[in-house]
């Protein structure tokens, strides 16, 4: 197992290495080292000067890729590239370019997404599979059938609707809770309650048919009918040898993602004033702030990454017949 | 079976009535601040954007003043009720009047002309007495000796906010302090916007900014954390320390704008202990830097700085003391705006700004009196604004019921549709040209603009000056012949067969040119989105009556800025904000040296008439008067008929306020108005209470309705295992 997952590590350099590339090539295709001045130092009373000597405290200088005017291996080394690029693997992420440090501002904004995103998900797998549970159990009845209509409504749906119509409905219409805002401690979970259920309802239309689908192919399988003619109760059949059995595919999507709750979510944080990571990114990008968009599509890779390995793990543990080697 | 029924039936009810009974009738749950601060004397606003910096040194940027303009402290202010802008001392004593010097450093007369100063003094005395807000940076221990000025990196980590720091301490203000901040202008590593601004015109500083910059590079080349480049011991020859309270600034020539820009957060005094303190090892890795955590003098201190959720200002508790001005315009008295005359400020104890990046939320918690005061968002306007047929603006029925008022002002700013005079077609200076963008300008309707896309928002501009600036003339006196007749007591934009007349004069009848080509313009713009969409389709239609074809080249803000650099654009749209209150700072938009191409200046539009400049370098040395006047009207009639703008618009700024909130004036220049706002939060909390009483009837209803939809399908489940029970012993 040890070597699978060194195995597994090693593959990972050459992958974070072609996102780092591609990450950079896309920003420096978009941008210039001289937008990326201009948008830092402001739009009024910008002078050439002041543009030069930015690029100069950042490095934003040199050339991007390959430097002709240096020797030997400085060629490489001396441009914006390696210099901005590869301390990424040493996850030190540096200032951003408005001078802020990254690896500080990470760390603060990760918990409240987290406060946010990991509920959602446990909730959220938790009530998934009760639903498709239920829908399972009561199938080919009238709750199954209206069950999925509704599944399927609620997959039509965009996000955003289920975000402005939670938000009108919980705290315009009924004041039951804060429409946006974020707390510590024990207040924190007025503002919380609204963003997981939203989230939750959200994904449930999707995800409860998706399990539905893997527990009826389970069902119609030989040790079900075995399990049956024992003289198990449906409850038990369901959940004690049905629901061991469907959690492979179910695991396949759901582990992967836990590493990128960290990450958290753009449109929720937006609109329920989170102070979390969801937005980081984007601002970046809106203030081509390069130091920011590589170190988080790197931390994005490298937890995807890691989601991918956890997932190979955890077949091992519902499954006896899995063997990492 | 009866039996079971009934008795789900009574528990179903029994978790309804505790349901109920758990709702206290008053309580707000919606309520986003803690209940301790029900009627707590905090002002509650919201911020859209996290500041980039709030060292004063850098930051210009109005979102970023709404802070640090409440923190620190020029040594001038503009009176808060006063129009036109008037500068009042702060800090200072007075305002000073320059003394003028010749090229020998010879005292000349205030009325000596321009042309003849050499150098003015602008002497600054401050009021002593004046203590800076608590902080750690100034601390001492029993013996005197600074407590937090040489820490280790280990040490720092212990800290992750200045309010960690279990010491804190004060001083008195003192002229070196500004004499601090003047120097930091020139700081390498700051990038402060106006260091070329400054070059120009404080005597040495261009000199005093190379001398920094290597004693910078030295000590960067050094490599140590924690750099610090300690200001005290490069002397600048433009500032002087006459004494503890006094000092005096240098400049070339005469340039009475210098004031104004006395009055900007740049001037602010700035403790070379605080710069030491932040410049500490390891402090930049915890974010702990004077970008971040000002320290100042004035009313208010930010005591909570998380830009990615909340900002808080407490009182100072040092403040020196400041009186709410006793005089103001004609109606301020009536409008109640003197009612607490000689008052001492601030009034209110803490302003809470919390981020909000959508407009619903932010919208709707003002609407439940959570947020005091609210600017009009676009997609609430006819909630909340009632637009007459004469276009005068009030507040709908909705709002007036919950007793919220409508603040309206002309900003001063200017939002301009600019030519490049540098193009072959649209520029230059010869009639062709000249008649081609006055039958544009004329064809252009801003009213309707301001009336489709603003919501009646602005006011169509005759000029580059907005109002409020001197020079700037209303009614018939400040129309634009060349774009508006005047009839019927108004300015009325000239008919469209002028604008066909002009641009037949101009070589292109009927829209076409001498071989019978379409005319065919190019338009850039950073304007981009679905919503934009509609603006520029409605800018083409203008076109359109001239029968002159418009590409709109849409681009994102690099590229547009890039193409103005270069002078690649023909027809653009741009927009300048007011620094200061002086005709000055608009009329450079047109100054002949300050040209995009060539100068990387602000005069996008590459304006250069000999006339214009020579009128312009005469106007912007003099004071306000009849004389300044009667230059600015030429000036702005040679722009007028040279048409190097289609003259845009002066935004209107709406802002929405409870009936809790008083003392408010809007004041387009001045930033460090918080102190002087009021509120009732005895009457706040009422309201928000009446306003939002939790209403929890659906919701049980919903959960009723589940239950008794899933209880026949529970049911059936029960009959159907009983009989699979059943049969094996059947």
């Amino acid at each position: 197992m040890l070597a699978y997952l060194i195995r597994r590590l090693l593959y990972a350099v050459p992958i974070l290495l072609g996102v780092n590339l591609l990450t950079f090539a896309l920003f420096f295709f978009v941008n210039s080292p001289d937008d990326m001045a201009r948008i830092q130092l402001g739009v009024k009373r910008v002078t050439p000067e002041a543009i030069a000597q930015w690029k100069a405290e950042r490095g934003y200088d040199k050339p991007l890729v390959y430097n002709d005017k240096a020797a030997g291996l400085q060629r490489v080394t001396d441009t914006i590239f390696y210099r901005h690029s590869l301390r990424l693997f040493a996850f030190d992420f540096g200032r951003s370019d408005e001078g802020r440090d990254i690896g500080y501002d990470i760390r603060q904004r990760m918990w409240p997404s987290l406060a946010i995103a990991l509920p959602t998900f446990l909730v959220g797998v938790l009530a998934y599979v009760t639903f498709a549970l239920i829908l399972a159990f009561f199938r080919g009845m009238y709750l199954d059938t209206v069950g999925v209509v509704v599944c399927v409504i609620l997959m039509s749906v965009s996000a955003l609707f289920y975000v402005i119509g939670g938000q009108y409905l919980a705290s315009k219409l009924l004041h039951l809770v804060p429409i946006s805002g974020y707390g510590g401690g024990v207040d924190a979970f007025k503002f919380i309650v609204l963003p997981v259920v939203i989230g939750v309802v959200s994904g449930i239309g999707g995800n409860t048919r998706l399990y539905r689908t893997f527990f009826l192919e389970e069902i119609g399988k030989d040790y079900v009918r075995t399990a049956r003619a024992k003289g198990l109760s449906e409850a038990r059949v369901l959940f004690r040898h049905v629901l061991k059995n469907a959690l492979i595919p179910i695991l396949t999507g759901v582990v992967v993602v836990i590493p990128l709750l960290f990450i958290g979510s753009l449109i929720m944080e937006s609109f329920f004033g989170i102070p979390g990571l969801g937005s980081y990114t984007i601002d970046a990008i809106n203030s081509q702030d390069f130091a920011i968009v590589r170190a988080m599509v790197f931390l994005g890779s490298v937890l995807y990454i890691v989601g991918l390995i956890l997932t190979d793990f955890s077949y091992t543990l519902v499954d006896p017949r899995v063997r990492l080697s | 079976m009866s039996e079971p029924k009934s008795e789900w039936r009574a528990r179903l009810a029994l978790v309804l009535v505790m349901i109920g009974l758990t709702v206290p009738a008053s309580a707000a749950w919606n309520n986003p601040y803690p209940e301790a601060e029900r009627t707590a004397n905090i002002l509650y606003a919201a911020f859209n954007e996290r500041p980039k910096h709030l060292d004063p040194a850098r930051s210009y940027s109005e979102n970023e003043y709404a802070f640090i303009a409440q923190v620190y402290e020029p040594p001038f202010q503009y009176h808060y009720l006063r129009r036109p802008y008037a500068l009042v001392p702060l800090t200072a004593t007075a305002v000073p009047r320059p003394i003028y010097l010749d090229k020998s450093n010879r005292r000349l007369p205030p009325t000596a002309p321009a042309g003849a100063i050499a150098y003015s003094i602008y002497e600054i005395k401050l009021r002593p007495g004046i203590r800076y807000q608590p902080h750690p940076a100034f601390a001492r221990d029993e013996r005197g000796q600074p407590l937090f000025q040489s820490l280790d990196a280990a040490t720092v980590r212990r800290f992750n906010t200045i309010a960690d720091f279990p010491r804190q301490g004060t001083r008195e203000l003192v002229a070196a302090d500004y004499i601090y901040q003047i120097k930091r202008l020139a700081h390498p590593a700051l990038h402060s916007p106006i260091l070329g601004v400054m070059a120009d015109h404080i005597v040495g500083f261009k000199d005093y900014a190379r001398t920094l910059a290597a004693a910078w590079r030295k000590l960067a080349a050094a490599g140590a954390d924690g750099a610090y480049l300690d200001l005290t011991r490069f002397p600048l020859a433009g500032v002087e320390e006459v004494d503890r309270y006094t000092f005096r600034v240098k400049i070339h020539g005469k340039y009475p704008q210098f004031l104004y820009w006395m009055a900007m957060p740049f001037f602010a005094p700035m403790p070379p202990e605080a710069d030491r303190f932040f410049s500490q090892p390891g402090m930049a890795q915890k974010n702990l830097t004077l970008d971040w955590y000002p320290v100042g003098t004035g009313p208010y201190m930010l005591t909570v700085n998380n830009p990615n959720r909340q900002m808080v200002l407490e009182r100072n508790p040092n403040f020196h003391g400041e009186l709410y001005p006793a005089d103001g315009e004609p109606g301020d008295a009536v409008a109640g705006l003197l009612k607490d005359a000689g008052q001492p400020l601030p009034f209110i104890d803490r302003v809470v700004f919390s981020l909000e990046k959508e407009n619903i939320p932010y919208w709707t918690k003002f609407l439940q009196g959570y947020y005091d005061r609210s600017a009009v968002p676009n997609e609430s306007f006819d909630q909340a604004v009632r637009v007459g047929g004469s276009g005068d603006t009030e507040v709908s029925d909705e709002m007036k019921a919950r007793g919220i008022s409508l603040l309206t002002s002309v900003q001063t700013s200017t939002f301009y549709l600019g030519f490049n005079m540098l193009d072959s077609v649209v520029g230059g200076y010869g009639e062709r040209a000249r008649k081609l963008r006055q039958a544009i300008s004329i064809a252009i309707d801003m009213e309707e603009q301001i009336a489709i896309f603003r919501n009646g928002r602005g006011i169509a501009a005759q000029g580059p000056l907005p109002p409020g600036i001197f020079g700037y003339k209303e009614g018939q006196a400040g129309v634009n012949p060349y774009v508006y007749d005047w009839a019927n007591g108004r300015a009325e934009r000239k008919p469209i067969e002028a604008a066909q007349r002009l641009l037949a004069e101009a070589g292109y009848a009927n829209g076409q040119d001498a071989t019978g080509r379409p005319l065919l313009l190019y338009f850039d713009t950073a304007a981009t989105g679905p919503e934009q969409k509609a603006r520029l389709d409605w800018l083409r239609k203008q076109l359109q009556k001239l029968n002159v074809q418009l590409v709109v080249r849409a681009t994102d803000y690099n590229r547009f800025q890039e193409k103005m650099r270069k002078g690649d654009a023909q027809l653009f749209e741009w927009g300048w904000n007011a620094d200061y209150p002086d005709p000055e700072n608009f009329l450079f938009l047109l100054y002949g040296p300050n040209k995009k191409v060539g100068g990387e200046g602000e005069n996008a539009a590459n304006y250069d008439n000999p006339e214009f400049d020579r009128l312009f370098e005469r106007m912007r040395n003099m004071d306000n008067g009849p004389e300044r006047q009667r230059v600015i009207d030429q000036m702005v009639d040679i722009a007028r008929r040279d048409a190097p703008w289609a003259w845009g618009l002066h935004p209107m700024q709406f802002s929405l306020q409870h009936a809790w909130v008083s003392n408010v004036k809007p004041n387009n220049i001045a930033n460090n108005t918080l102190k002087y706002m009021r509120i009732d939060p005895q009457r706040r909390a009422v309201a928000r209470e009446a306003w939002n009483r939790p209403v929890v009837w659906p919701i049980a209803a919903v959960m009723a309705l589940l239950v008794a939809g899933v209880m026949p399908a529970v049911v059936s489940y029960r009959r159907r295992e009983l009989r699979s029970q059943r049969q094996p012993n059947g």
